[in-house]
């Protein structure tokens, strides 16, 4: 099996996601061949780091109309290059532009995408996927039944990257962009980036505050365990709601779908609407004042208290722990 | 001018969902609107209001999908329109984009196509992109707000909430767009409009109405079963202690052990 990557970057740094798509790709490729298409502007370095993560090739276009992602610009260029070098298997992580690049491609070329998969295997050479629905309440298993190339977009953190190795090497090749400036629609007026936060898809760690924390102030504690922790800041959307913290924090149906390997949820009484964002963390940790609360029952650690003395006592502890 | 929304009836959240034997899956019976696509709707009666344009909603889906169509007629949407086939059962997200493409060309004004941002059920946003792509138009994701659009000169200009933070994009219309919930407060039908929406026609467009064939509309994704998730071990181990330190001691130690940190 032949294998495409989409390896996703931002101002020349890769995703940790686009690693782990490499990852499984090498294990799906077999005996064939992994080819990283990294589109881009100076992602020469990124061209590299994709062999050293276990590409056996590059496709590269280095140009200045890629240098953001653009729906339009980019999904032409993944079709032309997947109808050109007629790949088995296309993958990439699914985050939000990996979801929209393959979504383009696979429908330009009426292939088959099995979409934000948690487990991914060949079945007699058909990409077969299993994936959580309905709220994460259940696992809905999916086979690409069609001839052509199969496209597949990866769960943040659902598989394992592989280590890098510096002694590999592969040929790098450049490719021009399929669209001209002028053929594309869409124009980028400002990018407004959210800085030294960790973000909530990627991150090992979450915790997050709802109704309990009381208003905008009683996220001080919360945020300052997500720190101690290196972590991300997650909120139910009871404290969205209540104007507490921007939606862009919001864990759950209407807001973002995690997997972290942490997830501490203070004050939330995990109403089903928050289950489904956050069911699939492997430890969770439910801190809340009431016993009976609904979260304690997904929950594998609880302490029934009052935040605003657990967190920061929680904060303490980690901080003599990891200074000994 | 000319802006459509497109919705989906999906299972209850609340619903007690299981599996059989089998591999199949149910979920009672109660089904409600996709939660992302009020946002979607709203933002269309929003834009009807300020420009003189027509508000279509539109579902893909069988007749269970219509109490969605006359939730979008209740809040004011101004016609519904039904899109299914049985070649569409059991499709896939290219086959529901195919034919919502074809639907969107036979009504052949229309500027803006309105998603919400996925839809719950099947936890995808595919769809909405590869509906665009039918029909040749760009897609906007996750918009947060329409800063301007103007249905003359044929632009618009958007607030996306991407992975990286606010994007502020200007494009050219027809494209399609999808909403999340920070772009407005939802609005929710009356009285009235529930009972005009009981009594209105809602037209039902099938392959043969689209021009599109069974080949057409081939799905090349198929579910093939279900399954429960996988149990997790044991009930929920409480902290106790004198204090919330001892109380914080514990677990701290607890979390280490358990190597996620």
């Amino acid at each position: 099996m032949n294998v495409f990557v989409w390896v996703e970057q931002h101002s020349g740094a890769p995703l940790s996601s686009a690693w782990e798509a490499v990852g499984l790709a090498r294990q799906l490729a077999g005996d064939g061949t992994v080819t990283a298409v990294v589109l881009g502007h100076n992602v020469n370095d990124a061209a590299q780091t994709a062999i050293h993560q276990g590409a056996d090739t590059v496709l590269k276009a280095d140009d200045t109309t890629l240098e953001h992602y653009r729906f339009e610009s980019y999904v032409a260029l993944l079709t032309q290059l997947v109808d050109e070098h007629k790949p088995d298997i296309v993958l990439a992580g699914a985050t939000a532009a990996g979801r929209e690049l393959l979504a383009g491609a696979a429908a330009d070329l009426n292939a088959g995408l099995l979409n934000d998969v948690t487990d991914l295997s060949l079945e007699g050479g058909r990409l077969q996927a299993v994936r959580p629905v309905l709220g994460g309440k259940v696992l809905s298993v999916e086979a690409v039944v069609s001839d052509g190339p199969q496209f597949a977009t990866l769960r943040n953190r659902a598989f394992p990257a592989l280590e890098s190795d510096t002694g590999r090497s592969g040929d790098i090749t450049d490719v021009a962009p399929a669209l001209a400036e002028d053929a594309i629609r869409t124009k980028i007026d400002s990018i407004a980036e959210t800085t030294g936060q960790v973000s909530l898809t990627d991150a090992n760690v979450i915790v997050a505050g709802g109704r309990g924390v009381g208003g905008p102030e009683g996220f001080a504690p919360v945020k300052e365990l997500a720190e101690v922790l290196g972590g991300a800041l997650g909120a139910s959307r009871a404290a969205v709601d209540a104007g507490w913290i921007p939606y862009e924090h919001q864990v759950g149906q209407t807001g973002k779908v995690v997997s972290p390997d942490l997830y501490i949820a203070a004050g939330i009484s995990g109403a089903i609407q928050h289950q489904a964002g956050m069911r699939t963390a492997k430890v969770i940790v439910a801190i809340n004042k009431d016993g009976e609360a609904p979260i304690f029952k997904i929950a594998q650690y609880g302490i029934v208290g009052d935040l605003f003395e657990v967190l920061p006592a929680l904060t303490e502890a980690f901080r003599q722990r990891f200074n000994s | 001018m000319h802006v459509v929304v497109i919705t989906k009836s999906v299972p209850d959240t609340e619903a007690t969902v299981t599996v059989d034997g089998s591999g199949n899956v149910s979920w009672g019976d109660k089904l409600v609107i996709n939660p992302w696509d009020e946002y979607a709707i709203t933002e269309a009666i929003l834009l009807k209001g300020a420009h003189n344009v027509t508000a279509t909603i539109m579902t893909i889906g069988p007749d269970e999908h219509k109490e969605a169509l006359k939730h979008g007629l209740a809040i004011g949407c101004d016609q519904a329109i039904q899109v299914w086939d049985a070649a569409l059962e059991g499709h896939d997200s290219l086959a529901y984009a195919t034919a919502a493409a074809a639907a969107i060309n036979k009504l052949g004004d229309v500027d803006l196509v309105i998603f919400g941002k996925e839809l719950s059920d099947i936890a995808s946003d595919i769809h909405v992109f590869q509906t665009a792509r039918k029909l040749g138009w760009t897609a906007l994701g996750s918009v947060a707000k329409i800063d301007a659009i103007d249905f003359g000169a044929k632009t618009i200009q958007v607030q996306r909430l991407v992975e990286q933070g606010i994007q502020v994009v200007t494009s050219q219309l027809p494209a399609v767009i999808s909403v999340i919930k920070d772009i407005n407060e939802p609005k929710y039908p009356t009285f009235i409009g529930i009972r005009k929406a009981a009594k209105a026609d809602m037209p039902l467009w099938d392959s043969a109405e689209l021009g599109l064939s069974a080949d057409d509309l081939a799905a090349p994704v198929k579910v093939t079963g279900y399954r429960e998730l996988p149990k997790r071990e044991g009930a929920v181990q409480m902290i106790d202690g004198a204090s919330a330190a001892e109380q914080a001691a514990t677990l701290a130690d607890k979390l280490l052990e358990e190597k996620v940190l």
